[in-house]
């Protein structure tokens, strides 16, 4: 491109104002602006930021990401931006910048007392990988824990999934994704039997309705919601529902708002299925040929500890979790009769997971309960909304709902995820869009949207959880684990069948002392984890090893024995797999800077520490259960190794990693185009390892989730899986779309997981034995049930976390961009006017927000983005100097471990 | 600080007030020495405000060369330093004549003497208060629109759908500053009590993208083929950073 006229005024003008208001420009923007920008060299990549997955375009020059743009051929953002995404090309610059490993030391040595000193990258692997090896020695493969990221790059999850559970064999490695996605993955393998969203963002433009649950896209996926936007405005007939316990942006667009009650969304979609029924609206066609209905226990608990570590201020209710008594809508939501006990235990906290086929008649008997009158009663988020008014909301919801042939598109995140019935209501949601026949065509369907950009690709796809393996496989599944082993050329056994820590039962292990060594990688674990104050204190008051690979230092690393740098996105090579299936490559545009080195070096390097007689010898695993093995024992492989040609002398690098398989993509590489590759030339032993891992990991996805070979990727915007023939698929699961549905079969629901199940009634197995369903998803009755925790006269309000568009996350990122950190400089706590005022409150004052489990003090602000009903506070979470995860509550939801982080009682009081 | 106080004793020397030295008269010469940011200067003149106060010498000579009094020289107590030239369009706005009579005489460069095409001038630019304009409201006005000597390009109109009555549109005036003069036609012929549009002196009024950004549709950026990495970013200077951070108080 040349410099033109407009161009150059552009550049001195720049420089010009910036003098004007005292501002330094960066000394090197400015030797850029002389220097013009025919020099600069651009490149396609992805933004850094949410699971839209937008393309942008790169441009780099003299070693320095100089711009960036939205990528105008992208078909998901089509040359836009949100200001995150604006922000990709200063992301890198933040001064604080993680150059060095840095290691606790006291007199040259290290010491858990000690303070933070640089060390050579040497001195950083031989601490770690000693420490590593004094508690694999003692404690086994359950004494060591990943923490990794739905932001790892595809290679990298799939590296550090290889490393844990082929070469350490332990399961413990589990994402930040558990914090964000597990319970729509749960649903998805109960209703389909196989993980991720069926339409993709086309729907967006092809639907008559848009049903927004429980996620404030506005902000949250800001050029997904301008598509939505865009439909509504040049389509008189659509309609736009904003489902919310709270009024967020998107209730400036939509048609309908209904504020109602935390937890009740699960009510509202009974009632909506009740009407469904009723109204006589059920696609019995569809369900009849596609679909069986189900039910699953009750008693399930919600996910909270044992009482051991709680306080005695959390114990009241930590006891819910073994016994709790049922409120009276409870009593009705559960079909109870009057003479039912109400002290109820939570008799199905250890197999929540369990479900059985029932009759229709039996699914219809479920919802009867959820009449208007009791569900507007139960769900009425505000307080101040009249009864009536709320009423006309559910029913005129129920208009659209059940209106024929109307399109219907339902939208949901953290509202739906985060949530202790988490995959029940993400069922509800499915089983709305079943029975209306209104799923996997265009326009219509139930789509689960993802937080992180490689939420999909990464954490889901590649098994970065404690209990998956690639394409949704399970440790627990022999098949799936000789598979594995196979494709991995590991020795029969050698995969650990019990599912290990998942990430909040990780952090619960490491205050316990049974996990003792823990790696934090692309996530800020101790910021982002409820219950904050307990994981805080055990990770420096406990006698263990914390490793923290980051860019920027965070609260996780503050409280880490080490710290590794790391190169960030556009530093390396890398995958991203987004919400609607699209998996996007980029390439290395700049090299990292000092002696940060990017994530997938961390691993590999690490992993030449170890050889394989120090881990695949004999290894106690309690619970494991082996052929062939005693109880608890993972057995010896390294004789079966031998005979594979592995030698106990090689290192887990050469046998996981550089082995003969990858060895086969040399580095360098004419699909580079130019482009370095920092992370293979450290390694320098010739070989390409983003690309060799891709091949090898794509084995693993060719029948349903079929990815395209590296270099495919590098010559278009992204392909959306399964990629068959060369040719992507847009709708999943539906005729003409999906190369895998038989021809003539209209849909095929043909996920393979949990597709035989016992028989039984609403509140029980009645024939134990498993029954094939087939190709079919599952509808299920999922009653309503009380949070565990909900405000009453000491603790009298609901406190609600979540995000702002301005920040990313804990702020590691984002709060190093100037401007986005002068644009929201610090977390507020939103609350209703009225209850400000009730406490001497106005906007700006101090507060404290405290909750059983901990406080911290932060400025109150009314009206503005969101706006709250009485008795409901929102604070978000990306700012660590309002550290509110010490305020929420660890409870999860029980099948998918995920953290209710919308929901916890509190009091707000003058700080 | 020389050029400021250069400034200071010009407006003395020059200012009918100039015997009086009192301090609060002082004061007021001070105020008087820079013009308030909403200023408006000929076509022609250098960009920078500070720039053109330094080069102008007060001489008068574009005035006299405005055919339509649009140019007047800035009384005492006015925002302009006295004697200096500027106008007010919603008095009278620039005719934007194509021989550029005002900018011929100039003898100290203040004004662009070589200026070819008015089109190229920058006086200003118009900004839109959509809360009352008209047209944002779905009334039929444009005529700020209608007024523009480069209409559909400086000011131009954008259709929207009209959701409040179902059959009619918007017809919004958007501005496009690469080709707004900041004549002031518009805000001229604004029919509103106080005009909804107004020209601003660019710098007051105009936004600018960050350096680090592009526009993704508006140059064409293909992949570089046979890229070149440059240097690695150098070496941070002794500190270490995030080292005082981590070793501070505990969260």
């Amino acid at each position: 491109m040349k410099t033109n006229r407009r161009e150059f005024l552009k550049a001195s003008a720049a420089t010009a104002a910036a003098a004007a208001v005292g501002l330094s420009v960066d000394g090197q923007t400015q030797a850029l602006a002389a220097a013009g920008e025919d020099q600069w060299q651009w490149d396609k990549g992805v933004c850094r930021f949410c699971g839209t997955g937008c393309g942008i375009m790169i441009a780099t020059h003299e070693g320095r990401v100089v711009a960036t743009k939205g990528d105008p051929e992208a078909p998901v953002n089509k040359g836009l931006n949100c200001i995150k995404g604006y922000f990709n090309a200063k992301i890198l610059y933040g001064e604080d910048r993680l150059t060095q490993p840095l290691l606790r030391k006291k007199n040259g040595r290290f010491d858990k007392r000690g303070r933070f000193e640089p060390v050579s990258w040497d001195e950083a692997f031989t601490v770690m990988a000693e420490q590593f090896k004094k508690h694999y020695r003692t404690l086994g493969p359950a004494g060591v824990a990943l923490f990794g990221s739905g932001q790892y790059t595809i290679q990298e999850g799939y590296a550090a999934a290889k490393l844990w559970k082929a070469g350490f064999r332990s399961n413990n490695i589990d994402p930040n994704a558990r914090h964000c996605m597990a319970s729509a993955v749960g649903a998805f393998m109960q209703t389909f039997g196989i993980d991720e969203p069926a339409g993709n963002y086309e729907d967006m433009e092809a639907t008559d309705t848009v049903l927004v649950w429980g996620a404030n896209m506005a902000e949250m996926h800001p050029i997904l919601w301008s598509r939505i936007t865009d439909r509504r405005l040049t389509a008189d007939h659509v309609r736009i529902v904003n489902l919310s316990t709270y009024t967020n942006r998107c209730s400036d667009l939509a048609d309908l708002e209904i504020i109602f009650r935390p937890n009740t969304d699960l009510a509202i979609l009974n009632y909506l299925i009740r009407e469904v029924i009723h109204r006589k609206a059920v696609n019995w066609d569809f369900v009849k040929k596609h679909c069986v209905f189900a039910t699953g226990p009750r008693y399930i608990g919600y996910g909270l500890p044992r009482q051991t570590f709680a306080t005695k201020a959390e114990r009241d209710t930590v006891d819910k979790e073994i016994r709790k008594r049922l409120s009276e809508d409870e009593a009705i939501a559960l079909g109870l009769g009057e003479t039912d006990e109400r002290l109820v235990e939570m008799v199905h906290r250890d197999k929540p997971q369990a479900h059985w086929q029932i009759s229709f008649e039996d699914f219809a008997k479920g919802v009867e309960p959820y009449t208007l009158d009791f569900v507007a009663q139960l769900a009425k988020g505000d307080r101040d909304e009249p009864l009536d008014t709320f009423k006309a909301k559910l029913k005129q919801l129920a208009d659209l709902v059940c209106e024929q042939p109307r399109k219907m598109v339902s939208y949901w995140t953290m509202g739906f995820n985060q949530h202790q019935r988490g995959v029940w209501v993400n069922e509800a949601c499915y089983a709305l869009h079943l029975l209306l026949g209104k799923q996997s065509m265009p326009g219509n369907g139930a789509f689960s949207l993802t937080g992180q950009p490689s939420a999909c690709g990464t954490a889901r796809e590649v098994g970065v959880f404690c209990h998956r393996l690639p394409s949704d496989m399970v440790v627990a599944n022999p098949a799936h684990r000789a598979k594995t082993e196979k494709l991995w050329t590991l020795p029969t056994n050698t995969l650990n069948p019990k599912p290990g820590t998942h990430t909040v039962e990780m952090l619960r292990q490491l205050e316990s002392g049974q996990v003792k060594f823990l790696w934090v990688m692309v996530a800020n674990l101790f910021q982002n984890s409820a219950n904050a104050d307990h994981w805080l204190k055990a990770a420096r008051e406990m006698d263990n090893f914390i490793v923290v690979s980051d860019a920027y230092p965070g609260i996780s690393a503050k409280v880490a024995d080490l710290v590794l740098p790391a190169g960030m996105i556009h530093e390396k090579w890398g995958a991203y797999g987004n919400a609607e299936r699209r998996t996007q490559h980029w390439r290395q545009q700049v090299a990292p800077p000092g002696e940060a080195v990017g994530d997938l070096w961390h691993l590999m390097e690490f992993a030449k520490r170890f050889t394989l007689a120090e881990c695949w010898d004999e290894k106690k695993v309690p619970g494991a259960e082996l052929e062939g093995a005693p109880k608890g024992v993972l057995p010896d492989v390294l004789s079966a190794a031998k005979a594979m040609g592995h030698k106990p002398e090689q290192t887990l690098y050469e046998v996981l990693f550089r082995n003969a398989f990858t060895r086969k993509y040399p580095w360098p590489d004419a699909i580079a185009n130019g482009h370095r590759n920092h992370v293979a030339e450290r390694l320098g032993d010739g070989w390409f390892p983003e690309k060799g891992l891709w091949e090898e990991y794509r084995q693993f996805t060719l029948h349903g989730h079929d990815l395209a070979d590296f270099d495919t990727y590098h010559r278009v915007r992204g392909l959306r899986w399964p990629v068959v023939d060369g040719k992507e698929t847009k709708w999943r699961f539906s005729e003409g779309h999906d190369p895998y549905v038989p021809k003539g079969a209209g849909f095929a629901f043909y996920g393979p997981a949990l597709k035989a199940i016992p028989t039984g009634d609403l509140t029980q197995v009645t024939d134990p034995a498993p029954t094939p369903i087939g190709p079919k998803a599952k509808i299920f009755f999922r009653p309503y049930m009380d949070p565990v925790e909900m405000p009453d006269k000491a603790w009298p309000f609901w406190l609600c976390t979540g995000r702002v568009l301005e920040h990313w996350h804990s702020g590691t990122m984002t709060r190093r961009v100037p401007e986005l950190h002068r644009a929201v400089p610090q977390a507020e706590m939103y609350m209703h006017p009225a209850d400000a005022e009730r406490m001497g409150l106005g906007k700006g004052d101090l507060a404290w927000v405290e909750s059983r489990r901990g406080k911290v003090r932060l400025r109150v602000t009314i009206g503005g983005r969101n706006r709250m009903p009485r008795g409901t506070v929102f604070v978000p979470w990306f700012d660590e100097n309002v550290l509110i995860n010490k305020v929420t509550l660890d409870a999860t939801d029980p099948i998918s471990k995920e953290t209710d982080f919308k929901k916890c009682a509190v009091k707000v009081y003058r700080a | 600080m020389q050029a400021n106080r250069r400034r200071v004793l010009q407006g003395l020397a020059q200012g009918a007030a100039g015997a009086f030295v009192g301090g609060a008269l002082w004061g007021g010469f001070l105020r008087q020495s820079r013009a308030a940011p909403t200023v408006l200067r000929p076509p022609g003149a250098l960009a920078d405000e500070a720039d053109f106060a330094r080069a102008c010498i007060k001489c008068g000579a574009c005035v006299s060369a405005c055919p339509y009094d649009t140019l007047r020289l800035a009384d005492l107590g006015e925002d302009a330093p006295a004697g200096t030239p500027t106008f007010t369009p919603r008095q009278v706005a620039c005719a934007m004549c194509v021989d550029i009579p005002c900018v011929r005489p100039c003898p100290s460069g203040a004004l662009d003497r070589a200026m070819q095409d008015i089109g190229a001038a920058r006086m200003g630019v118009a900004v839109l208060d959509p809360s009352t304009c008209l047209s944002m409201q779905g009334l039929r006005c444009e005529a700020c629109h209608r007024a523009c000597p480069v209409i559909d390009k400086a000011l131009r109109l954008e259709y929207r759908h009209q959701p409040r009555t179902g059959v009619h549109a918007f017809f919004e005036p958007v501005v496009d500053p690469d080709h707004c003069t900041g004549c002031g036609q518009c805000e001229h012929a604004c029919v509103m009590d106080v005009a909804a549009i107004k020209v601003l002196p660019r710098a007051v009024a105009l936004g600018r993208v960050g350096a680090h950004y592009r526009i993704g549709w508006e140059d064409d950026a293909p992949v570089t083929e046979g890229f070149r990495q440059g240097p690695a970013p150098a070496a941070a200077d002794e500190a270490v950073p995030g080292l005082d951070y981590l070793n501070g108080d505990p969260p």
